[in-house]
């Protein structure tokens, strides 16, 4: 096969995969301003993987998600005690929860000899997306994501109209009879879900770029939640693509003699596309006056 | 008697230490025009809230002769236009579609007949030009109409409105109490949470004072004296007037 197909492909479509995973919940956590539950999801994953990976010695990538999704029910809930108890504003709350339970995992990482099975600082950082490579077949992470993207993709279809309306309006829609609470926490379980399937291929830097930096890009564009998405989109899957690639050519081309992390770079031409996003609609505001 | 649109007993709602409602009680008839007044604090919003069942208060509320949660379908809610998010990427069209949901459901398709009766309510209160805009893009005035002619898309017959002239332009404003006062000439009962005293007697038939508990509730010729405005606001209203 050629040595595009074995060593890249892969590795590129499933960064898109878990870009259009991420983008999905992404949008509406946006929209209802809990963008921090992202990076509080991104951040808690890796405790739960470490602690699954500890009980089960298994280094199983179902085993140790499902781990990570514990995780993160449990950061959800300790989030909501510390909210009423502690009577923090739930930003706080979060970034409490969060930075607290991944400083856990890293310590638990150091204490421990996972290394072995690819679970290291670096790599709850970066991932390990150039590792994932057709050899002999295709990555798990592959099949992984695009079962998860899938299914993510048809639940929002399926509760698009309330969720819209809850989003917008909560308590109209509660008079409407739209169960919101459980939409909100069904949210937040998707957001894990993408988090956890992310985390596991491009690391903890690049699942919070990808929940948040398409949706918000696409966010300044548009006025029509529709649209909205369906840029997200296309902004979630050509950040990925554009940012391996720059990370394995650029620096050749440079004539530099190495390559960059493709996570690194995938994360900053998201953020880039933000910028660039912003200055077209500032510009446009301008025109419009 | 049973039919009566809304019959509220007792209501009592804390929050923690507040105590937002105190046994408030009272009847609003069919094809009435009810104002809630009373002072800054006094429970007005938390009453219709309670009485929707969003907040958990205790007491006992009826909605055409049986529980409100059977009646929803026939009661629509216009929340303070400051409630939302204004800068959501959505149209005037897409927010008057969402008072159909209970028709469309989840997934049915939003067909010609629904765009038409959604235009229908935007055009009542005038605003049939700004289908396609932003709602971002919107006076306050022009947002709470919005709003209106969601609730009138529910086609209810019980219309709760918390203070729908906050902050509204004169045009609004007339444009709002003749939608209201025609939805009153087709039977439907109004209830709403007014702060302006000058217009309760132009704009409505009953009024309910409350401060917490009820101070008096009726037709505003008999309600609305100076007397029960001082028990609901204090002494410090008349010195004002005076």
């Amino acid at each position: 096969m050629d040595e595009f197909l074995i060593l890249s492909l892969p590795p590129m479509v499933i960064a898109s995969l878990a870009a259009l995973a991420c983008a999905l919940p992404g949008n509406f956590l946006l929209l209802s301003r809990r963008a921090m539950l992202g990076d509080a999801m991104s951040h808690v994953v890796l405790p739960g993987i470490v602690v699954a990976f500890l009980l089960t010695g298994s280094g199983n990538g179902w085993v140790m998600g499902a781990g990570a999704l514990c995780a993160a029910g449990l950061s959800a809930l300790l989030i909501e005690f510390v909210t009423r108890r502690a009577r923090m504003e739930p930003g706080a709350a979060m970034a409490v929860v969060f930075t607290a339970m991944f400083a856990l995992g890293v310590v638990l990482l150091e204490m421990t000899g996972t290394s072995g099975i690819h679970l290291d600082v670096e790599h709850a950082l970066y991932g390990n997306l150039e590792t994932l490579i057709w050899l002999p077949g295709p990555p798990p992470e592959l099949a992984r994501l695009a079962l998860i993207a899938a299914g993510l993709a048809l639940a929002l279809r399926m509760v698009w109209r309330p969720l819209v309306l809850a989003t917008f309006d909560p308590v109209f829609a509660q008079t409407m009879g739209i169960p919101v609470a459980w939409l909100r926490a069904g949210l937040t379980a998707a957001t894990a879900l993408a988090a956890v399937a992310a985390f596991q291929a491009v690391g903890s830097i690049l699942t919070i770029s990808m929940l948040i930096c398409p949706a918000a890009a696409a966010r300044l564009l548009t006025t029509r939640l529709p649209v909205q998405v369906a840029v997200s989109l296309g902004f979630a899957v050509a950040s990925a693509v554009l940012g391996y690639v720059l990370a394995g050519y650029a620096p050749l081309w440079l004539g530099l003699p190495y390559t960059v992390s493709a996570s690194g770079m995938i994360a900053t031409v998201s953020g880039l596309m933000l910028v660039g996003a912003a200055l077209t609609a500032s510009h446009r505001a301008r025109a419009r006056l | 008697m049973s039919q009566i649109p809304l019959d509220v007993r007792d209501l009592t709602l804390r929050y923690g230490d507040v105590l937002a409602l105190d046994g408030a009680t009272a009847r609003f008839p069919k094809a009435s025009m009810t104002a809630i007044v009373g002072p800054n604090g006094a429970g007005k919003s938390s009453f219709l809230k309670s009485v929707l069942g969003l907040e958990a208060a205790s007491g006992e509320v009826r909605a055409f002769g049986g529980p409100v949660a059977d009646a929803m379908a026939r009661i629509a809610y216009v929340p303070q236009r400051a409630a939302v998010d204004w800068s959501f990427p959505v149209r005037v069209i897409d927010v008057v579609l969402m008072g159909c949901y209970r028709q469309t459901g989840l997934l049915g398709r939003i067909d010609r007949r629904f765009q038409a009766q959604a235009m229908a309510c935007l055009a009542r209160v005038g605003m049939q030009d700004f289908a396609r805009r932003q709602i971002g893009a919107l006076s306050g005035g022009q947002q709470q109409r919005v709003f209106l002619a969601r609730a009138l898309a529910q086609g209810a017959e019980l219309y709760l409105l918390d203070e729908p002239f906050a902050g509204v332009d004169a045009a609004t404003e007339a444009a709002i109490i003749n939608v209201l006062k025609g939805l009153q000439a087709e039977g439907a009962t109004v209830i709403a949470v007014h702060h302006d005293l000058s217009t309760v007697a132009g704009y409505f038939d009953r009024v309910l004072l409350l401060n917490r508990h009820t101070i008096a509730e009726g037709p505003v010729a008999e309600i609305f004296t100076r007397d029960a405005l001082a028990r609901a606001y204090g002494p410090s209203l008349m010195l004002a007037a005076e």
